[in-house]
C-alpha cells in the first residue's frame, strides 16, 4: 500500500489526513496551541532562515527535504514508516498473531500512558535548549540546534498523532497537557527528571544530545517493536530523525576533545581553560553528569510496569527480532547486582521478564561506550595522555536499586562522608559550570567558529563548513 | 506467610515509623512518608507510600490522639511527605502472600480507621482535608475519600485512581466504592468508567465528576492548602475543653482468658476512679483488635462484666452531663468501640451473673452479642449468697450510641416492634430480675443455678461445631436489621463482596490476578459469571 505524501496540506503527512475531516479538524485544532508554545517555549534567537531538514517522504531514498526555512513555519507534518499488512506482534501472550491496527481495549491505559511518557519528553528538550542560540559557537552549530529542536517538535507532533488518532476525547485532553506542562516549571513540571534539568551551555547540548537523546533512541527502539502498529510504524521514521540527533552529540563532543587535544598540545599542558580551551577533566564531569542523568530514564532496574508491558505486547526489546529466546520470558531468568551496606555487591536472581529496564540500560550502556571509545581514539592520535571513562551504572543514581547508595565513578560502594568528599571530583562544580559558561559567546560568522571547539569535518548536505546555514538579518 | 510474633496496636508518636504528625494551632498535619523497609511482616517492601497493617495501625494511633490530646485541632491535612506520590495504597505483593483472613481482618481495621476520621468530623467537629500532592490510587484514595475535602495538585499529571478491578481482580473494598457514589455523589456510570480504568482521573476532569473537591496550583501548594484549612476551621464546631494523654495501657479492666476454641472478656466497672470509661475503652478497643488479628480460631468470644452496677451510671451519668470535648470524645470513642464489636466476626455471647454490672452503656455489650444468657439463681460458687444478678437500662440505650445502621441496639433487637422499646424505656433505672429480663424479651434464655453450667456449655460446643464461614454470614445478617447507611453498606455488602472475590481463583488462584500482579504475567480469568 503506497502511502502519498500530502506535502501541500496545512499539515503534511502520509496519513491520507484529508481523507479523515475529524482527525483533520482535531490537529488543525491543535496546531495553533502548538505554534503558541513554539512561541512562548521554543527557541529566543530569532533567524530569518535556517538551513534545514525537513520530512518530506518515508521511502529509504529521498525522504529529506534541505532547504532555508523561516523557523516557526517548518511543516511539522505526521509521517509514519511504510506499513508491513503481513506484520505479526512479536513477543508477548500475543506473541504471532496479527499487530493490532486500533487500540485494543484492554490495554488503551497502558497504551495511552506510554505514549504520553514519550510525548512529553520531546517538548521538554525544546524547552531546556531554549536559550542556546544565543551563544552558539558557528553558524553550523546554530543550525544543527534548529535542527534538534525542530525535529524534536515533530517528534510532539508524532505523538500527538497517535492521542487524537487512536485516544478520543482523553487523547486530545493529554496532547494539550503536553504543552502544559513545562520543564523545570514550579508548577507543572515534565513527567520525567531528566527533563527538567537545565542545559546550559554548548557542552551540555552536546552531552545531551549523547547521552539523553541515545536513550530516547533505546525508548523509541523498544515501542517500534509494539504490537500496536500505528505506534510502531511512528517510532520507526522517528527512529531515522533521531539517528541525527545522535550525530550532533557525537560529532560535537568529538570537535571538543579535538580542540582541547590541539590546545593541550600547543601550549604542552592540560591546564589549556587559560587558552579558551575546556580542559578533559571538566569533560569527564559533564560526561559523568549527563551519562548517570540518562541512567535514571530507565527506571528502576526490576519493574513490573515493564514487564507487563512486554507481556501484553505494547513495548518490545531493543531488536526483539534478533533475540534468540522464546520472545515470551515465562521462564528466563537473570541476575542484577546490588550494593549492600557493607560496601560490596551481591548478585540476586530474578524472573528475566522483571529485568527489562535492565536489559534496555545494558544496551545502551555499550552504545555509550563506544562514545567513549572514539573520543579517546582522538586523544590517542594526538597524543595526549589521558582517557575518559563512563561511569559505574551505581555511580550518582536517583532511581532504582542504587539510588539511595553512594558509589564512586570506579563501583566503590562508599560512605556519605567519602561521596560527599568526591562530588567535585566526579560531577561538575559550580566553578566549571561558571567557567564553561565564560565561553559561551556567540560566533555568528560565516567560517568562523569559537575557541573552545574544532570545526566539523564536513558540513551539512554537502555544503562547505563556511557556507551562511543561518540567516541572522 | 508465616508470623511469629502478634501485632500489637499500641503506638505513640515518637515511634512512628511511617507517618509525621505536627500541630500548629488549631491545623494538625498528618503526613504518610512509608518507610519502605518498615512492613509488619517480612517479605515485602511499601513502595510508593503504600501501605500495610502497621501503617494504617500508626494512622488509626494518630487519629485518636488527635481527638483527645488535641482538643485544639479543628482541621487535620492528611498528605504525603513524598514528591510527586500522595498514597499508592494497600501493598499488592502484602495482599498476594497474605492469608484469606488476614486480607479481610486488613480491610476491615483501614474500614474502622476511615469511618473514624469521618466520625471525628460528623461529630467532633475534627475536619479531615485530603490534600493529594501526587498520584493517589486505591487505597490512596480511599484515605482521600475518607476525608472531608479532597485537593488535588493542579500539575497536569497528578490523577486520583481506584484501579483494583481492572489491574487486581479485586474490588476497592476500603469503602472506595461506595464512598464514590454514597459519599461524594459521583454519578454512577461516571463511577463505572472510574473504577474500571488504571490510569485514573485528573485536574478538571476529577473536579468535574466530583472525584475532588478542588485543585491547588503545585506551587504554594502547602501555603495554599493551610489557608484552605484555616478557612475550614473557622466553621468548625469543636467543643472547648482540656485534652488528655493517652498513656501505655495498664490493662486494669479488660481480663482476657482463652481456651482452644473461645475466648472470655471480663469487664470491669469502675470503683472511685474518674477515668474509668476512657480506660476501659482503651483496653476494650485493644482487646477486640488483637484477637481479632492474632486469633482467628478462637471463634466464640464469651463476654463478662464485674462489679457495681450503680457505679457504672452514676461514672455514666458524669461523662454525659459534662458536655465538654473530652466527655464528648470518650462517649464516641466508646460508640466506635461498640461498633467495632457489632462488625467482628466472631460468635458473642453474653453471660449475666450476680456480680455483674450489665447497667446502662455496658448493658451495650450484651446487646451487641448474638445472645445473652442470664443466671436465675445464686452466684454457682456460692449457693447461699443473696446476690442475684441483674440488668439495668438507662438513657445510654435510647440513642447514645446507635450501630452502623443507624438504629440503637434496642431498636435492631425488636425491629419491627417500636413500641416495645417504648415500653421498656419506661423502666430505665431500674435493677431487673433474671425473670423481668427474660419477660421483657433482654436476653435469650434465663437457666436457674442448677442448669446453667450444662446450657453454657452446650450452647459454647455447639456453637464451636458449626461452619465458621456459615455463622459469620448469619451473624453479620442477623445483627445488621433494617435500614442501610454508607457504614453498613461498607461493612456488609462491599465487605461480603471482597471477601467472596478474596477466595475466588480469579483473584487468588495461582493465576489470578492478586498473585499475578507485579509479575509481568497476565491473569487467567475463569470467564463465566456466577
Amino acid at each position: 500500500m503506497p502511502t502519498k505524501i500530502d506535502y501541500d496540506a496545512k499539515i503534511p503527512n502520509n496519513i491520507d489526513l484529508s481523507g479523515d475531516r475529524r482527525l483533520q479538524r482535531a490537529l488543525e485544532g491543535w496546531q495553533p496551541k502548538f505554534l503558541d508554545w513554539w512561541g512562548e517555549m521554543g527557541p529566543t534567537l530569532r533567524t530569518q532562515g535556517v538551513y534545514l531538514r525537513t520530512a518530506v517522504s518515508v521511502g529509504r531514498d529521498g525522504w529529506a527535504h534541505f532547504d532555508h526555512v523561516n523557523v516557526p513555519d517548518y511543516r511539522w507534518g505526521i509521517f509514519l514508516a511504510e506499513p508491513d499488512p503481513d506484520r505479526v506482534i512479536g513477543f508477548g501472550e500475543h506473541k504471532g498473531e496479527p499487530a493490532w491496527q486500533q487500540v485494543p481495549g484492554e490495554y488503551r491505559a497502558d497504551l495511552q500512558r506510554l505514549i504520553v511518557i514519550q510525548g512529553d519528553t520531546e517538548p521538554a528538550s525544546v524547552e531546556q535548549q531554549k536559550l542556546l542560540g544565543l551563544t552558539a559557537p558557528s553558524l553550523y552549530d546554530l543550525r544543527n540546534l534548529f535542527q534538534v529542536n525542530v525535529e524534536e517538535g515533530r517528534h510532539l507532533w508524532a505523538m500527538v498523532y497517535l492521542l487524537h488518532a487512536y485516544f478520543g476525547r482523553e487523547g486530545r485532553d493529554e496532547a494539550e497537557g503536553l504543552l502544559l506542562r513545562n520543564s523545570g516549571s514550579p508548577d507543572a513540571p515534565r513527567i520525567l527528571g531528566a527533563f527538567n534539568e537545565e542545559t546550559a551551555d554548548w557542552l551540555a547540548f552536546y552531552m545531551f544530545t549523547y547521552f539523553t537523546d541515545r536513550d530516547g533512541k533505546y525508548q523509541l527502539g523498544t515501542l517500534k517493536e509494539s504490537g500496536f502498529d500505528p505506534l510502531s510504524r511512528t517510532c520507526e521514521f522517528m527512529l531515522k530523525e533521531e539517528a541525527h540527533h545522535m550525530f550532533v552529540g557525537t560529532t560535537g563532543v568529538d570537535r571538543v576533545v579535538t580542540r582541547s587535544a590541539e590546545l593541550i598540545r600547543e601550549h604542552d599542558t592540560f591546564d589549556i581553560a587559560g587558552y579558551g580551551g575546556i580542559p578533559l577533566d571538566v569533560i569527564q564531569r559533564y560526561l559523568n553528569f549527563h551519562y548517570t542523568v540518562s541512567l535514571d530514564l530507565f527506571g528502576g532496574e526490576t519493574s513490573t510496569n515493564a514487564a507487563n508491558y512486554y507481556t501484553a505486547g505494547l513495548k518490545g526489546r531493543w531488536q526483539e527480532p534478533r533475540r534468540k529466546d522464546d520472545h515470551k520470558l515465562t521462564d528466563a531468568a537473570g541476575s542484577l547486582s546490588r550494593p549492600k551496606a557493607d560496601g560490596t555487591w551481591e548478585t540476586e536472581e530474578h524472573a528475566a521478564i522483571l529485568l527489562l529496564n535492565l536489559d534496555l540500560r545494558e544496551e545502551y550502556r555499550a552504545d555509550c561506550q563506544t562514545g567513549v571509545n572514539r573520543w579517546n581514539k582522538i586523544l590517542d592520535e594526538a597524543g595526549v595522555d589521558f582517557r575518559f571513562v563512563l561511569p559505574h551504572p551505581g555511580f550518582n543514581r536517583e532511581v532504582g536499586i542504587n539510588s539511595g547508595h553512594h558509589v564512586t565513578p570506579d563501583g566503590t560502594v562508599v560512605d556519605e562522608r567519602t561521596w560527599l568528599a568526591g562530588k567535585r571530583k566526579w560531577l561538575p562544580t559550580p566553578e566549571d559550570l561558571t567557567f564553561v559558561r565564560s565561553l559561551m559567546h556567540p560566533v555568528y560568522e560565516r567560517g568562523k567558529i569559537a575557541s573552545w571547539v574544532a570545526p566539523p569535518r564536513q558540513g551539512i548536505n554537502g555544503k562547505p563548513f563556511d557556507y551562511e546555514y543561518v540567516y541572522l538579518s | 506467610m508465616t508470623r511469629t510474633t502478634s501485632v500489637t496496636f499500641e503506638r505513640h508518636p515518637s515511634g512512628y515509623r511511617h507517618w509525621k504528625l505536627t500541630t500548629d494551632g488549631d491545623v494538625a498535619w498528618l503526613e504518610l512518608d512509608v518507610d519502605p523497609d518498615g512492613g509488619l511482616v517480612p517479605g515485602y517492601e511499601l513502595k510508593l507510600n503504600s501501605y500495610d497493617l502497621g501503617v494504617d495501625i500508626e494512622l488509626y494511633d494518630a487519629t485518636q490522639r488527635l481527638r483527645f490530646e488535641h482538643p485544639e485541632v479543628r482541621v487535620v491535612i492528611v498528605t504525603s511527605a513524598k514528591d510527586n506520590v500522595f498514597c499508592a495504597g494497600a501493598n499488592i505483593r502484602m495482599l498476594a502472600s497474605s492469608s484469606h483472613e488476614w486480607k479481610v481482618n486488613f480491610c476491615k481495621f483501614t474500614n474502622e480507621t476511615r469511618n473514624a476520621m469521618e466520625d471525628a468530623a460528623a461529630h467532633s467537629g475534627q475536619v479531615y482535608v485530603a490534600a493529594v500532592n501526587g498520584t493517589c490510587a486505591g487505597g490512596g484514595y480511599e484515605i482521600a475519600l475518607a476525608c472531608e475535602k479532597i485537593l488535588l495538585v493542579d500539575d497536569n499529571s497528578s490523577t486520583v485512581a481506584l484501579p483494583e478491578v481492572p489491574l487486581l481482580g479485586v474490588l476497592p473494598g476500603t469503602g472506595g466504592l461506595t464512598r464514590v457514589v454514597d459519599k461524594r455523589g459521583v454519578r454512577r456510570d461516571l463511577a463505572d468508567v472510574f473504577a474500571t480504568r488504571p490510569d485514573g482521573v485528573k485536574g478538571r476532569t476529577a473536579v468535574d465528576w466530583r472525584l475532588v473537591d478542588e485543585l491547588v496550583p503545585r506551587q504554594g501548594f502547602r501555603e495554599a492548602v493551610l489557608a484552605r484549612a484555616k478557612e475550614f476551621a473557622r466553621t468548625s464546631e469543636r467543643l472547648d475543653g482540656e485534652g488528655v494523654e493517652l498513656k501505655p495501657l495498664k490493662h486494669r479492666y479488660v481480663d482476657i482468658a482463652r481456651t482452644a476454641t473461645e475466648a472470655t472478656i471480663t469487664v470491669k466497672g469502675p470503683e472511685d476512679d474518674d477515668g474509668w470509661l476512657l480506660d476501659v475503652t482503651r483496653e476494650l478497643d485493644d482487646a477486640i483488635l488483637r484477637l481479632r488479628t492474632n486469633e482467628p480460631e478462637l471463634g466464640t468470644w464469651v463476654l463478662r462484666t464485674e462489679g457495681d452496677p450503680a457505679k457504672v451510671l452514676d461514672h455514666e451519668r458524669a461523662v454525659f452531663d459534662a458536655k465538654d470535648c473530652l466527655s464528648n470524645e470518650i462517649v464516641h470513642y466508646f460508640k466506635r468501640t461498640l461498633k467495632r464489636l457489632d462488625v467482628t466476626s466472631r460468635s458473642l455471647i453474653a453471660l449475666v451473673e450476680p456480680g455483674s454490672c450489665y447497667a446502662g452503656l455496658l448493658l451495650e455489650l450484651a446487646l451487641a452479642a448474638d445472645r445473652q444468657y442470664i443466671l436465675d439463681g445464686p452466684p454457682i460458687d456460692d449457693e447461699d449468697s443473696e446476690e442475684r444478678a441483674a440488668i439495668t437500662l438507662s438513657e445510654a440505650n435510647f440513642g447514645r450510641f446507635p450501630m452502623g445502621n443507624g438504629l440503637t441496639r434496642l431498636e435492631s433487637r425488636f425491629f419491627g416492634d417500636p413500641d416495645h422499646v417504648t415500653r421498656l424505656a419506661e423502666v430505665r433505672g431500674k435493677a431487673l430480675s433474671p425473670a423481668e429480663v427474660n419477660e421483657l424479651g433482654l436476653v435469650t434464655d434465663a437457666p436457674d443455678d442448677l442448669d446453667w453450667e450444662d446450657e453454657i456449655r452446650i450452647a459454647l460446643e455447639g456453637r464451636a461445631s458449626l461452619s465458621p464461614d456459615a455463622l459469620t454470614g448469619m451473624e453479620a445478617n442477623h445483627r445488621f436489621v433494617g435500614p442501610e447507611t454508607l457504614e453498613s453498606k461498607i461493612f456488609g455488602r462491599l465487605a461480603a463482596w471482597q471477601n467472596w472475590i478474596f477466595t475466588r481463583p480469579n483473584a487468588s488462584g495461582p493465576e489470578g490476578a492478586l498473585r499475578r500482579y507485579g509479575t509481568g504475567q497476565k491473569a487467567v480469568f475463569d470467564r463465566k459469571r456466577v
